[in-house]
């Protein structure tokens, strides 16, 4: 009882102030799911468990700068698909169709990559700008839905998700497959972002420039949210609508905006990937991105927060590689593939801890303004004016 | 005299304050026992204190005489002691029935003994008089319907102690008064009941005696004959309280807002929310619009605030035409509006009361340049208002919304509404749910709007509120003005005659 007191007392304080919260149930949530990954192992392969454990966990340090440059390389496109569903969070917003969104803007990257070397230096910057056009049409369209037809948005991107990827399969086929490997062509060597000198820092990664232009995005995100009239429309729909709405917010431009601007970035997502320079090529097959779904994962675990995103996406990005490492062992690949998952999902259950932490700020914050509803509150508690709240 | 509940010596802290301080409760049997106080006094604490959801420092809680350690809900209600919350906790989709048995089921073999249960329902709805149909979904019954299926609840655990956390705030007055003949009844057949509330009209309706809680401490339990309510509010707030506002005899001017020939349909039947109204508020006047709730208030208020599109007849605001003006250009060229549920419409809980206090400025240059928000010019704002509204909070301008009290909370719209300086100012229940202080700070201000020379529409269900303030009431029942009335010539029986549609005028703009 006592020691459960403590326990109690302790998260309090950590939780008093904002943002921890967020931060220690993230916290929690990995630890839960780390926990519950190593007994998998132990289950599954006692004598390896915890070597394989070690070496999940080691993640980008398996390898030297190369397995770390990789990291980076990795979380580039989940960075991406991480803001893209956290933006739309942050307008009450679910975009479950990153992965359509994704697919989209990599297929018209793919295409301005191999068709277009003519542009010069300019071809990926002008890559990146179509994926950007193309994920934002394709955002669009559920928000268009939503806001004028008042059709859920999870629905139509579920559905966006489906047309995108079968479009982009038929459009390969029609420009730029290649035959022998069924998947898209090669792009000019211009359509690659260049390393900007990641490449010197980690050497023998497939790090590049993507990763500076997912930051720019991060920061660009975190300007328009919390500095911008423009976020403060969004945040104000996705918290009550109906506010929003007596406050004159007009509410369908601001959907479709938000789900507009959240397809970019995803459609961003899919460019920065298949222009990584990595040697990664579309494959025509019936599969979602799973870039997509890992961007929910992403934005829950970082709290829908642009640079807790950031963070979440290298974390993730960190035991995917590990992962990739577990294959010294005997761990079949697709094991390794069911222990990171548990660990993403159990990390992206953080918003329902965050949830409860939050809830026991409320009812302690809502004490702490009964001594504050009257000066005299405060003599009667024996206390003096100005002291801390 | 025999106890049934005593909470002796009760005290809770909290970090930084004392929620409650030596407080001493003892219901007797069968008695309707008032737990008044104003919000924050520590009524809520007491109570959670009964039903073991905080452990008391110090203080012990004794049952028919026996001292009883209540750990959890669980063992309060195995005790026999049940609550009716203030916001109910029902299944939408589940009908009556189900809602009344959910957590207690009798089970057979894994499956639902349905019929057994509801012929107890049954037969407890028809020994209290709580009428019910068992079969209804929660979702299309009313409000006041709703609280039965509440007590039923309770009467269905076979509760002996029953409390009820502000009851009337949802309720009609109709509603109200078959509340208070249903508590009556209760306790008739053997249930004590613990009614808290902070309206000391239906005290003296209704309980036995009342226990009186100010800020943490217990100022004293009464016989509630031998009290006068001037007495109890003194009790309660700890100073004076007006209970009429003093108005200046001010003749109304010119007029400011009109409305002409206003109707909307409600969508699915062939009857109109609203029926060809028509109304003008002039400067320096309280228009007062009384009705039972239901009768078109809401649909009133959205139509001339623009929330929803009207389907005939004109608005006008100082001669300009606004009928098909959008919210914004109403916000914004001086209309206010004091909505009915400020949490849904009136506030974005979790912004930060600066940034509520310029939710509909927050575009204006004041406040934001190419885009970019001016937060030093924001955050200086609100402290300005603040101080000028004696808005208070735990972190000033940063506090977020949703861990204010409600008093405070209609400050902060109220603050933002006024500091518009508008022409017409568009109130509606504003002292719904707020103490007394609070009332009495809400109804100050309006007078004070009425007094600087702004028309006021007040949209209320209080008799004595509209009685109060209005230079001029209109009555409305079933979408349609039936009366307009002068509060210095009528009595409050006479408006009731209109409200429930047995009186009808021919009302002309």
């Amino acid at each position: 009882m006592n020691n459960q007191n403590s326990i109690n007392q302790f998260f309090d304080r950590l939780s008093r102030k904002k943002g921890t919260a967020s931060l220690l149930s993230s916290l929690i949530a990995i630890g839960i799911g780390l926990v519950i990954g190593l007994i998998i192992l132990l289950i599954s392969n006692p004598e390896e468990a915890f070597a394989g454990f070690f070496t999940m966990l080691s993640g980008g340090l398996n390898d030297g700068t190369r397995s770390f440059g990789n990291v980076f390389y990795i979380a580039t496109p989940i960075i991406m698909t991480g803001l893209a569903v956290g933006f739309a969070f942050k307008t009450g917003l679910f975009n479950i169709g990153a992965s359509g969104q994704f697919i989209v803007g990599a297929y018209v990257a793919v295409l301005i990559g191999v068709k277009l070397p003519v542009l010069g230096g300019f071809q990926w910057i002008i890559g990146i700008l179509a994926a950007m056009l193309a994920g934002a049409i394709w955002g669009a369209i559920p928000g268009l839905l939503k806001a004028f037809l008042n059709v859920h948005e999870v629905i139509a991107s579920i559905m966006m998700n489906y047309i995108g990827m079968y479009l982009v399969n038929y459009l390969i086929k029609q420009t730029v497959l290649n035959v022998y490997t069924n998947r898209s062509l090669p792009v000019a060597s211009t359509a690659n972002i260049p390393k900007m000198g990641l490449t010197a820092i980690f050497p023998g990664s497939s790090i590049n420039g993507g990763l500076l232009v997912a930051i720019l995005f991060v920061i660009l995100m975190y300007i328009i949210l919390e500095k911008t009239t423009f976020g403060y429309e969004l945040k104000a729909c996705g918290y009550n609508r109906y506010a929003a709405k007596y406050a004159g917010i007009n509410e369908a431009r601001s959907i479709i905006l938000s789900m507009a601007i959240s397809g970019m970035l995803a459609g961003v997502g899919g460019a920065l990937f298949y222009l990584s320079g990595a040697g990664v090529y579309i494959e025509v097959v019936d599969v979602l991105a799973s870039q997509g779904f890992t961007g929910i994962s992403v934005s829950l675990l970082g709290m829908s927060n642009p640079i807790g995103i950031l963070f979440s996406g290298i974390f993730i990005a960190w035991l995917q590689i590990g992962g990739f490492y577990m294959q010294r062992y005997s761990f079949v690949p697709e094991f390794i593939q069911i222990i990171t998952a548990i660990i993403i999902y159990c990390s992206a259950a953080s918003l329902l801890i965050r949830n409860y932490l939050e809830l026991k700020k409320i009812n302690r914050d809502e004490k702490r303004s009964l001594d504050l509803i009257d000066d005299t509150a405060e003599i009667v508690n024996g206390k003096n004016e100005g002291g801390e709240n | 005299m025999d106890y049934i509940i005593e909470m002796l010596n009760i005290r809770k802290e909290f970090p930084g304050i004392v929620a409650n301080d030596d407080i001493t409760l003892q219901i007797r049997k069968t008695e309707i026992h008032a737990l008044l106080g104003e919000n924050g006094a520590g009524k809520s604490t007491l109570m959670s204190v009964l039903f073991g959801l905080y452990k008391p420092e110090k203080g012990i809680i004794k049952l028919r005489g026996k001292q009883v350690n209540i750990t959890d809900p669980k063992t309060a209600s195995h005790l026999g002691i049940g609550m009716v919350h203030q916001h109910f906790k029902l299944v939408d989709d589940f009908t009556v029935l189900e809602n009344i048995i959910l957590g207690a089921e009798t089970v057979k073999n894994g499956f639902l003994k349905m019929d057994e249960a509801k012929k107890k329902v049954v037969e407890l709805s028809n020994r209290y008089k709580l009428y019910i149909d068992p079969d209804a979904k929660v979702s299309s019954i009313t409000v006041g319907m709703q609280q039965r299926v509440e007590i039923l609840k309770m009467l269905y655990r076979d509760n002996e102690i029953l409390i009820f956390d502000e009851p009337t705030a949802v309720l009609t007055p109709q509603e109200i008064d078959e509340l208070m003949n249903i508590m009556k009844e209760l306790s008739k057949e053997g249930k004590s009941l613990v009614f808290i509330t902070h309206k000391l009209e239906e005290i003296k309706k209704v309980a036995d005696r009342v226990t009186v809680l100010r800020r943490g401490k217990g100022i004293g339990t009464y016989n509630v004959k031998d009290v006068t309510k001037e007495f109890l509010s003194e009790m309660m707030v700890g100073r004076k309280v007006q209970f009429t506002v003093d108005k200046k005899n001010i003749p109304p001017k010119e007029i400011i807002f009109e409305v002409k020939n206003l109707s909307m349909k409600t969508k699915g039947t062939t009857r109109n929310a609203i029926n060809n109204i028509s109304f003008n508020v002039r400067k320096n006047e309280i228009v007062c619009i009384a009705g039972i709730d239901g009768n078109g208030q809401s649909e009133l208020v959205y139509a001339l605030t623009g929330l929803k599109h009207i389907d005939g007849g004109q608005i006008l605001v100082n001669g300009e035409d606004w009928t098909k003006k959008s919210i914004r250009y109403r916000n914004s060229h001086g209309m206010s509006h004091i909505p009915e549920d400020r949490h849904k419409y009136g506030l974005v809980l979790e912004y930060s009361m600066a940034y509520n206090l310029i939710l509909q400025s927050y575009f204006t240059e004041r406040f934001q340049k190419n885009g970019f928000l001016k937060k030093k010019s924001i955050f200086s704002y609100a402290d300005n208002l603040i101080k000028k509204f004696d808005i208070r909070s735990g972190q000033g301008s940063q506090t977020v919304t949703r861990s204010m009290s409600g008093g405070n909370q209609q400050k902060v719209i109220l603050a933002r509404e006024i500091d518009k300086n508008p022409s017409i100012m568009i109130a509606v229940q504003p002292a719904r749910g707020l103490d007394v202080g609070a009332t009495e700070f809400i109804h100050k201000q309006l007078v004070a709007q009425r007094d600087a020379g702004k028309a006021v529409l007040l949209i209320s269900l209080e008799l004595e509120e509209v009685m109060n303030l209005s230079d001029r009431i209109l009555v409305i029942y079933e979408g349609e003005l039936v009366g307009e009335l002068n509060p210095k010539k009528v009595t409050i029986q006479e408006v009731g005659l209109y409200m429930a549609g047995a009186k009808r005028d021919e009302v002309k703009a």
